[in-house]
């Protein structure tokens, strides 16, 4: 019988199987962040031990950073705190730092593929659910918890049970203006925020296969939001050409070896998957969340659902999470005012996103009532944008540009989306507070947020492209 | 380095029948920015807990003098979002040595064992049980039995087995942790270097 990628690149990587115990998996790259790493730190401190391959581990500053005028001092005391504490552990255990000022700096998940570390047939964890993002190289990346980071630190390696493989095709063509980020939206809803708990998800069909590296990392980045332990997808010429040439790509005899294992790395036909679901990409229209948590999202033009047609046990957790939003049964978004744009995140801030957005909003202007925040993923892209010229586009259309970081997604470092708010957001969670406290947000993609800050309400992306565009 | 051991508790319990609490209700961002384990149990479910001036919400069942206990009863999918461990080490650090619901995301799920906290996954119709019953009596107690793997209601004799992973189940009742596994197979770590 054929093996699926998942089981491939697992096997790779076992370095004892026995009855009774999870699988010891080695770990190629482990990525760590300021939040999740100091008490990980400590507790190898308490135990006497090194980190065991140090130069497998890198570490950047992205959670707590502020992200505009990045040069001065972290101004809230905590954060500074916190950023110092990695700065002084990656010294003391000899662990390479993009931290603030470094050319590299960036949001894990963003610097890990920019920089040619992430790569095809490889195994990566970060102290971070949206590790799952790398699996779009069609290599096994799963979000870790802190006990977890100190073992891999430790150890490289990592104790973990096989999960199941569930493959996820998507096939056809899409509407104009429906992009990677509305795919993810839409399959989580069709599946719900549990629906992949337990499952390896692999992402196939040839709507997938037309996406660019940075769609398929919007992709694999929100398979943890219907509770996936990872997603990933083959490698093919668009991820081999993604890697080519980058900082820490093979080069030379090394490149052609890598390239003609990474050419192995696909599921057999004959290969078992535990689930297998398929969605129609002339199915999906832009998407939109109207709920507290990511499966609850609609077609930009549909109305929120009624509380009956829930179960009855369901019922009071979608009534909670309606009141949160301040919305009722069978609400229409489209038309609704909105209050902050903010587009950024692990999930869409890569230089195709600020590029998709710059094309769209060129010409235009953001509407009054809305605040704009438009966050580059790493550093390279902001310079990437800024030589593109995007940064005078943004500034012209009142979305100013600024410094990299995790910023409004998750409501830790400076920029926060007041109490009562709506938020149009290019991120990942709409869970209650998650971009501050009281704050509510409604998850889309790029350019329906760009679209809505121009209105200055939720908006149909579509109204604005002509038929010869996208 | 030993972890807390858990074998077998019989204790009230507090009831929080809500779906998809996710890590970002547990402990919010803001209060990540500790560098210790400790302490994490007075931001617990903070902006349910607690109103905008750190004043208590009385119709939060934290808040409620009637209930209490060490094992928490929740909707299903608990823990789903962040991998943030700071979510179990603040549901443990609150008094909590156990969580129920009939659905646990993964990456909760593993951390909650790392730190000596059991999740108990009970099918739909046991927590909708437990439900009912803590309703009709706020004191009604619950016994859960790592060793022998079953969650009964005390007063009225129903109960149900519960899996667990027979290592995590190990490490529990004895106190072992990963790191101490692992370790002790450092020569096989090393032979798998060499051999790629």
């Amino acid at each position: 019988m054929g093996q699926t990628l998942f089981d491939k690149i697992w096997d790779a990587h076992v370095v004892s199987s026995n009855e009774g115990f999870p699988d010891i998996l080695y770990i190629d790259t482990h990525f760590i962040h300021e939040v999740t790493s100091p008490q990980a730190f400590d507790g190898l401190r308490a135990r006497g031990l090194p980190v065991f391959r140090p130069q497998q581990t890198v570490a950047t500053a992205d959670h707590n950073v502020p992200t505009w005028d990045q040069h001065l001092p972290i101004k809230e005391e905590l954060s500074r705190y916190q950023v110092d504490m990695l700065t002084k552990n990656c010294a003391e255990f000899g662990i390479e730092l993009y931290g603030l000022g470094h050319p590299f700096q960036g949001i894990v998940h963003v610097i890990g593929p920019e920089l040619g570390i992430t790569r095809p047939g490889g195994t990566y964890v970060c102290g971070d659910s949206h590790t799952s993002t790398h699996g779009a190289f069609g290599a096994i990346a799963f979000g870790i918890g802190t006990s977890q980071v100190e073992q891999v630190m430790a150890t490289q390696c990592l104790l973990q049970s096989r999960p199941k493989r569930m493959k996820i095709e998507v096939n056809g063509r899409l509407q104009k203006g429906v992009g990677a980020k509305d795919i993810i939206l839409y399959i989580i809803s069709q599946i719900s925020a549990a629906g992949g708990t337990g499952y390896a998800v692999e992402y196939a069909g040839d709507t997938i296969r037309a996406l660019s590296m940075e769609g398929r990392m919007t992709i694999c980045n929100m398979s943890i939001e219907m509770g996936a332990r990872c997603g990933l997808i083959a490698p093919d010429e668009t991820t081999i050409n993604y890697v080519k040439g980058r900082e820490f790509a093979p080069k030379g005899e090394e490149w052609d070896k890598a390239v003609a294992y990474w050419q192995t790395l696909y599921s057999d036909e004959d290969a078992e998957f535990d689930s297998i679901l398929s969605f129609k990409a002339e199915d999906i229209e832009p998407m939109i969340t109207y709920g507290t948590n990511p499966g609850m999202g609609i077609g930009v033009t549909q109305h929120v659902p009624e509380t009956a047609s829930f179960e009855q046990k369901e019922q009071g957790s979608y009534k909670k999470a309606l009141d949160y939003m301040g919305l009722h049964d069978d609400q229409q978004l489209l038309g609704k005012p909105i209050d902050y744009v903010f587009i950024g995140s692990c999930t869409n801030s890569r230089i195709e996103d600020l590029r998709e957005v710059a094309q769209f909003v060129k010409g235009k202007h953001k509407a009054e009532n809305v605040t704009v925040w438009v966050v580059p993923g790493s550093k390279q892209v902001q310079e990437q944008a800024i030589r593109e010229g995007l940064d005078k586009i943004f500034d012209a259309a009142g979305f100013p540009l600024r410094e990299p970081g995790c910023s409004a997604c998750l409501g830790m470092n400076e920029d926060k989306i007041p109490a009562g708010k709506y938020c149009v957001s290019t991120s990942n969670r709409n869970f209650e507070g998650r971009q501050g406290p009281n704050s509510r947000t409604f998850l889309a993609s790029p350019l329906t947020a760009a679209a809505s800050a121009i209105t200055g309400k939720v908006t149909d992306i579509r109204e604005f492209l002509s038929e010869e565009v996208v | 380095m030993s972890t807390k051991i858990f074998k077998h508790i019989q204790t009230s319990v507090v009831p929080l029948p809500i779906e998809n609490i996710d890590t970002d209700q547990i402990i919010p961002a803001r209060f990540l920015k500790a560098t210790t384990r400790e302490g994490f149990g007075n931001n617990l479910f903070r902006d349910w807990r607690f109103d905008n001036d750190g004043n208590p919400k009385p119709d939060f069942v934290l808040n409620h003098p009637i209930y209490s206990g060490k094992i928490l009863v929740a909707g299903k999918n608990f823990g789903c979002g962040s991998s943030r461990e700071h979510a179990a080490w603040a549901i443990a650090d609150y008094g909590f040595d156990a969580v129920v619901s009939s659905f646990f995301a993964d990456i909760f799920k593993g951390n909650a064992l790392n730190n000596g906290l059991l999740p108990v996954q009970v099918s739909d119709d046991f927590l909708k049980r437990l439900f009912e019953v803590i309703d009709a009596d706020p004191h009604a107690e619950v016994e859960i039995d790592l060793v022998d793997q079953f969650i009964k209601i005390v007063k009225t004799g129903e109960q149900e087995s519960f899996e667990v992973n027979p290592y995590k189940k190990a490490c529990m009742t004895n106190g072992y942790d990963d790191i101490d596994y692992i370790l002790s197979k450092k020569e096989l770590v090393e032979e798998f270097e060499a051999a790629r």
